[in-house]
């Protein structure tokens, strides 16, 4: 019996030698990897801490000598875009003031598009859901012309609530697109159901589909918030002075200095505009994975 | 009384493929109608287009007397227990079964009343407060039938409500849902594929193919005498023999010819005076084949038949022979002695047999 039973034991032993040394490696490469991708994030953060002085004498890679907050505060006041010096402040809540409406309006918007295509089949859903699609692919730089001509029939070009038009009409091919596919998992018996139960179409919509939506929601407004934040061309192509968005004012501070470049504050300001991104994936990163592989409904 | 359901001349298209052909269907109060049929057969489209889920394209609807045909399905006085439940996932039990009086302004009072009479009937009072995801497949059942019964509507609509419970849970629920169907005095249109379900539930069966309706009649007339070849062959399990015959007139009676694979023929009298075509398809359930000696009657004749095959199930014991090129199944007694490639003396009960067109499949007598 211990005879036999030795070289099983042993194989055993073996092949976990093995997976733990294949596990190690996996950790290693991946550290690495992580390392690659952090390296830049590493560069502009040590960058920004330091003063002009010590950049033009250090190394780009190594840790400041001196801690300093000046180019954060240049950056967030006092950098100049053009002529105006008041840093990104201004930028940034004209960032947050397009952003915000714009992913609530195309989350919205998107839910009921989705509910509508994915559970109240009529005539032509189909149709009018691939032609939604189709807006997902069609590149930025050929809706301008025709856009910037819409907005200036609507009144509403250089402005903020023109902007929010844009990115929420822009934005409904993929919203939609999220929820119908969403939905589409839900099975139709519980439209069925609370028909019978004397509810109406948006009754359904707010009682219960909308309950039900929380990964895909977390899922459309992170996406939704990363393309309006980091959008340039709608931008800097539908915005004047005053209204431009932060990602349009960061280009401006990094190429319109005079004089010597001040490496320290541009870094500092790119940090700050990408630090919104930044933050909803760190909070809410998990859930984005979640939502995009959550399956079916049960219950 | 006025019909409770009345179908009349009702036609489905989808684009251009017809799924329900000229179905006329009517039921009193207190009926309980099952549909059934092979899937794909259009029961669930039936039962959609009564709950006004699917618009019909042709004929007329009518429930408790009020055309309903063009109405919304709110509006029709109707509840309805899916298949899959349908409970509503992100609320609470007490919810769902509510959800619907809240959605036509019930006020709390009333509510809290019929939730806690529907609860108890159906005794899920303690789990009013859970989320279906925590229920199991029985007690979801439950509460789908709470939510269509405390509606107290006209008519109850069941689509294949146990087809997703185990076999033994299936067998308690049907239990359940014949006692309700008794107390509540309710009328309801059921649509299952199980034949088992429709004969012990039903006060009415309507046999469906296709998209047309092949006999409606009570389970005793469905199944004694079926319409044709395929309702014949669908309810009842083990199916009826269906054995190609040869009929004629012998002066008092038909005599009936069957052949059997040694070459010779088995001939059969029928006391019964039918005028019948020559070829014939001579239709007999199992249990109307017994062992010589353990069916008397009239109509009882016997004859020796090689055993096939045994099988054993024990409240009977079922032997397979072959008749007519076919099959034939024998329903007799636990205790038999039949054993497989042996002869055994067979009572065949003539009274007891249907008549079908080898063609056209109808019954002809």
């Amino acid at each position: 019996m211990t005879d036999l039973s030795m070289p099983q034991t042993q194989t055993r032993s073996q092949s976990n030698t093995s997976k733990i040394a294949l596990r190690w490696l996996l950790y290693v490469l991946l550290g690495l990897f992580a390392l690659y991708y952090l390296m830049p994030l590493f560069v502009m953060l040590t960058t920004s801490l330091k003063s002009l002085e010590e950049i033009r004498t250090g190394s780009l890679i190594s840790l400041p000598r001196e801690v300093s907050l000046d180019a954060w505060k240049t950056a967030w006041s006092g950098a100049c875009t053009g002529i105006q010096c008041e840093g990104l402040r201004p930028y940034f809540w004209n960032s947050v003031l397009i952003a915000v409406p714009a992913v609530f309006l195309s989350t919205l918007i998107g839910a009921l598009n989705g509910y509508v295509v994915a559970q109240w089949r009529f005539k032509g859903a189909n149709i009018i859901f691939s032609l939604m699609l189709f807006g997902c692919f069609i590149p930025f730089q050929v809706v301008l012309l025709p856009m910037a001509r819409l907005l200036g029939m609507m009144g509403i070009a250089g402005t903020i609530p023109g902007l929010i038009f844009v990115h929420v009409i822009y934005g409904l091919g993929f919203t939609t697109l999220f929820f119908r596919n969403y939905y589409v998992t839900i099975p139709s018996e519980l439209t069925k159901a609370a028909r019978v139960d004397g509810a109406g179409f948006m009754r359904i919509f707010w009682s219960i589909f909308l309950p039900l939506s929380l990964p895909i929601i977390v899922v459309t407004v992170i996406w939704q918030f990363t393309q309006i934040w980091n959008d340039f061309l709608f931008g800097v192509s539908f915005s004047q002075a005053g209204t431009q968005p932060v990602t349009v004012a960061l280009n401006n501070i990094v190429n319109s200095t005079t004089g010597v470049k001040e490496y320290n504050v541009d870094m500092a300001a790119a940090i700050i505009a990408g630090l919104p991104t930044l933050l909803v994936y760190v909070v809410a990163g998990k859930y984005f994975i979640r939502g995009l592989t959550a399956g079916s409904v049960k219950g | 009384m006025a019909p409770i359901l009345d179908i009349n001349k009702l036609y489905k298209n989808y684009g251009a493929t017809e799924i329900l052909k000229d179905i006329n269907i009517s039921i009193e109060p207190g009926d309980f109608l099952v549909l059934v049929g092979p899937s794909g057969c259009g029961k669930s489209t039936l039962l959609n287009c009564i709950a006004g889920l699917e618009e019909i394209t042709g004929g007329t609807l009518s429930i408790g007397g009020n055309d309903m045909t063009h109405v919304s399905p709110k509006d029709r006085d109707i509840a309805m227990v899916f298949q899959s439940y349908a409970l509503y996932p992100t609320m609470s039990v007490a919810k769902n079964i509510t959800f619907g009086m809240k959605v036509r302004g019930v006020d709390q009072a009333t509510m809290d009343a019929k939730l806690k009479d529907v609860a108890s009937l159906l005794q899920i009072e303690p789990l009013l407060n859970r989320r279906p995801s925590q229920l199991s497949g029985g007690q979801r059942q439950r509460v789908a039938m709470g939510r269509a019964l405390v509606r107290d509507p006209k008519l109850f609509l069941f689509d294949e409500p146990l087809s997703n419970l185990d076999a033994k849970l299936r067998v308690e629920m049907r239990t359940e849902i014949k006692k309700l169907h008794q107390t509540l005095d309710a009328s309801i249109v059921y649509v299952t594929h199980d034949q088992i379900e429709a004969m012990t539930l039903a006060t009415k069966i309507v046999v469906l193919k296709g998209g047309i309706v092949q006999q409606i009649g009570t389970p005793a007339e469905i199944y004694n005498n079926p319409a044709n070849l395929f309702v014949a062959d669908f309810m009842g399990s083990p199916a009826m023999n269906l054995i190609p015959a040869q009929a004629s007139n012998n002066g008092s009676g038909t005599q009936i010819s069957i052949a059997r694979e040694t070459g010779e023929t088995l001939v059969l009298n029928d006391a019964r005076d039918l005028s019948l075509p020559q070829d014939v398809i001579l239709g007999l359930r199992p249990e109307d084949i017994a062992e010589a000696g353990f069916r008397a009657g009239a109509g009882v004749q016997e004859a020796t038949c090689m055993v096939d095959m045994v099988e054993p199930a024990g409240a009977d014991t079922y032997v397979v022979s072959e008749l007519g090129g076919k099959q034939v199944t024998a329903r007799l007694h636990a205790e038999t002695s039949a054993q497989a490639g042996q002869m055994l003396n067979l009572a065949f009960d003539m009274s007891k047999v249907s008549y079908f067109a080898q063609e056209t499949g109808e019954r002809l007598n």
